[in-house]
C-alpha cells in the first residue's frame, strides 16, 4: 500500500516538471519586461494580450504556419486514408514494403530526412519555400493518418457490411452510407494529429522552408535578439486551443461509446 | 478486376508521394555524399568516398558525444519513466486517459518554445539559479546553461511522453490473473516482477529506446539553446553545413553515417534482446 502512494507521488512529481516550463512560458506572457529580453519577472501586464498582432514578422510566421497546417493536414488526410483503408481491408503484393516505407518514415531522424530533402529540392533545382515546405509536411505526416485509420479498418465489424449488402445496397452505396461514417471520427483524429504535428514541426521545416518563416522558425531565429512576449500570449493560445479541442474529442468519443 | 485493383488505386497517391519525397530524397543523399564540387559551379559524381573518411575523422567528437548523450538520455528515461508508466498502468483505474493526457501535455507547445522556456529557467539570473545565488547555497561563478547536464536534462524533458507511452501499453497489456498466478506459487512480489512484468515490459522498453534513442541522438535544438561549445552535436554539424556553409557532400556523407550507426544500434539491439527474450521464455 504504501508503496503505491510512493510511485502515485512519484507520477505527481513528475507530471509537475513536465508542467513547469509550461507554467514559464504562460506566465511570462503576462510579465512587463524593461529591456528587449523577457527573461526576468518585473510585473504583472495584461497588454501583450491587447498587442498580440504588434509585431507584424512574428503575425506572418503564425499565418503561414496555419496555412501550412491546413494545406498539409488536408492533402496527408486525404492520402493517408487511402493507405490505411487499403492495408487494413484488403491483402495484396506490395502491402509489406509499403508498411516498411511507413515504420522507416516514422522512426527516421527527422533531421536525416529534412537534409535529403533539401540536397533532393536543390539538385532538382527547385528553390526551397512555401510549396517544398508542404510537400515535406505532408510526408511526414501521411504515415501518421494511415496508421490511425488502418486501426479503425482493421476493428471494423464486418457483419454491418454485410447486413447493407443482404439490404440491396451496392457495394458503392454500402461505402459511402455505411463504412465511411464509421472511419470518419478516424480520419478526422488523423487529421488533427497531422495538424498538430505540421504547426510544431521544426527540424524538417528547417531545412525546406528557404525564406519562408514559420511560428516555430520565426522564434528561433529571434532568440538570440530577444523574445517579444507576444511569443508567450501566442504559444498559450495556441497550448489552450489544443488542450480544449484534445478534451472536447476525447469526451465525445467517450460519450460515443458509453 | 475492380476488386484487384482497388488496393492499389488506394495506396498509389500517398504512396507515390512517400516514394518520391522520402525514398528518393534518401537515395539523393546518398549520392550527393559521393560527389565534388562546389554550390557556384555545381556537383559532379564522382564516387569520392573519401569525404566519408575525411567527414567522420574531422567530426569524430560530436558523432560519439552525440550517441552517448542519446545513450544517456535513453537510460534516464528508462528509469524515470518505467514507475510511472507502471503505476498508471495497475493503480490508474478510470483515471488512465487523464494521467496519460497530463504526460502528453507538452505536446501542446511547440519544441522550440518548450526549450527556450528551459533556456529561461535555467539561465544564470534566472528563477531557478538566482534565488539559490541570492542564499548563497550556489557560488556565483555555477552556471547551468552550457553544460552537458543542460542538454542531456532538456532532452530528456523533451523526449519523456515517448519512453512513458510504450512501456505502459507494453504493462497494460499484461493480463493481471498472470501475476497473480505467479503470487499463488509463492512468488515474492518481487520475484512476481522481476520474472514476469519486467520480461513482459520489454517490448515497451525498447520500442521507448527507438522512438527516444534515434531523436536525441540527432537532435541539434536542445545543443544549440542549453549547450555551449563543449556540448556541439553532431546535428548541429550536419544542419550548419547544409544551411551555411553549402557544403553538401560531407553534410550528406555525416547524415548518412549518423543513420546508419542508428539504423545498425536498432537492429543491434532488436537481435540482442528478441533472441534473450526468447530464451527466458523458453528456459521456464
Amino acid at each position: 500500500m504504501t508503496r503505491n502512494r510512493v510511485l502515485h507521488a512519484y507520477t505527481w512529481i513528475l507530471i509537475s516538471w513536465l508542467v513547469l516550463p509550461i507554467l514559464v512560458m504562460i506566465a511570462f506572457g503576462f510579465n512587463d519586461p524593461r529591456g528587449r529580453y523577457n527573461q526576468t519577472w518585473q510585473g504583472f501586464t495584461l497588454k501583450w494580450y491587447g498587442q498580440l498582432f504588434a509585431v507584424p514578422d512574428l503575425t506572418d510566421a503564425l499565418i503561414a504556419s496555419l496555412v501550412v497546417a491546413v494545406l498539409s493536414s488536408l492533402i496527408a488526410a486525404v492520402l493517408g486514408t487511402g493507405i490505411g483503408y487499403a492495408l487494413g481491408r484488403y491483402r495484396f503484393r506490395g502491402a509489406g514494403v509499403t508498411n516498411l516505407i511507413m515504420f522507416a518514415a516514422i522512426s527516421s531522424p527527422e533531421l536525416v530526412m529534412g537534409a535529403s530533402l533539401l540536397g533532393f529540392f536543390v539538385s532538382m533545382g527547385v528553390a526551397p519555400g512555401g510549396i517544398t515546405l508542404t510537400i515535406a509536411h505532408v510526408m511526414f505526416s501521411i504515415s501518421f493518418v494511415a496508421t490511425v485509420v488502418r486501426a479503425r479498418v482493421v476493428s471494423l465489424d464486418r457483419s454491418i457490411e454485410e447486413a447493407a449488402a443482404d439490404l440491396g445496397a451496392t457495394a458503392w452505396t454500402t461505402f459511402w452510407k455505411v463504412t465511411f461514417p464509421i472511419l470518419l471520427p478516424a480520419v478526422f483524429s488523423g487529421l488533427l494529429l497531422a495538424f498538430a504535428l505540421s504547426i510544431d514541426d521544426f527540424v524538417i521545416t528547417n531545412f525546406t522552408a528557404g525564406n519562408v518563416q514559420t511560428f516555430p522558425l520565426w522564434i528561433w531565429g529571434s532568440t538570440r535578439v530577444g523574445l517579444p512576449p507576444q511569443v508567450n500570449v501566442m504559444g498559450t493560445l495556441i497550448f489552450a486551443v489544443g488542450v480544449l479541442i484534445a478534451v472536447i474529442v476525447n469526451l465525445r468519443s467517450r460519450r460515443s461509446k458509453a | 478486376m475492380r476488386r484487384i485493383l482497388a488496393p492499389y488505386l488506394l495506396v498509389l497517391p500517398g504512396g507515390l508521394w512517400l516514394l518520391l519525397f522520402f525514398v528518393v530524397p534518401m537515395a539523393t543523399m546518398l549520392s550527393l555524399s559521393l560527389q565534388e564540387g562546389d554550390i557556384i559551379n555545381g556537383y559532379v559524381f564522382t564516387g569520392h568516398w573519401q569525404t566519408y573518411v575525411e567527414s567522420i575523422q574531422g567530426y569524430q567528437t560530436q558523432l560519439i558525444r552525440s550517441l552517448v548523450y542519446g545513450a544517456i538520455t535513453s537510460l534516464i528515461l528508462i528509469v524515470l519513466s518505467f514507475p510511472v508508466a507502471y503505476w498508471i498502468a495497475f493503480y490508474g483505474g478510470r483515471r488512465k486517459p487523464t494521467y496519460l493526457f497530463l504526460i502528453l501535455l507538452p505536446f501542446f507547445v511547440s519544441f522550440v518554445l518548450r526549450t527556450i522556456s528551459w533556456r529561461m529557467i535555467l539561465t544564470d539570473d534566472g528563477v531557478l539559479l538566482h534565488p539559490l545565488k541570492e542564499a548563497g547555497l550556489l557560488p556565483e561563478s555555477f552556471h547551468l546553461l552550457g553544460t552537458p547536464v543542460a542538454v542531456i536534462g532538456g532532452l530528456v524533458y523533451n523526449f519523456l511522453p515517448f519512453m512513458v507511452l510504450p512501456i505502459y501499453v507494453a504493462l497494460e497489456r499484461i493480463d493481471p490473473r498472470v501475476v497473480e498466478a505467479a503470487r499463488d506459487l509463492y512468488a515474492s512480489p518481487l520475484t512476481a516482477f522481476r520474472r514476469v512484468i519486467l520480461p513482459l515490459s520489454l517490448p515497451g522498453v525498447f520500442a521507448g529506446v527507438l522512438m527516444t534513442f534515434v531523436p536525441a541522438s540527432s537532435d541539434y535544438v536542445n545543443a544549440e539553446l542549453l549547450g555551449g561549445t563543449g556540448t556541439t552535436m553532431i546535428g548541429q554539424v550536419i544542419q550548419s553545413k547544409f544551411l551555411t556553409s553549402s557544403d553538401y557532400p560531407s553534410a550528406s556523407a555525416l547524415a548518412f553515417t549518423l543513420m546508419t550507426v542508428l539504423l545498425i544500434g536498432v537492429f543491434a539491439y532488436a537481435r540482442a534482446l528478441g533472441t534473450d527474450d526468447v530464451m527466458k521464455v523458453a528456459a521456464r
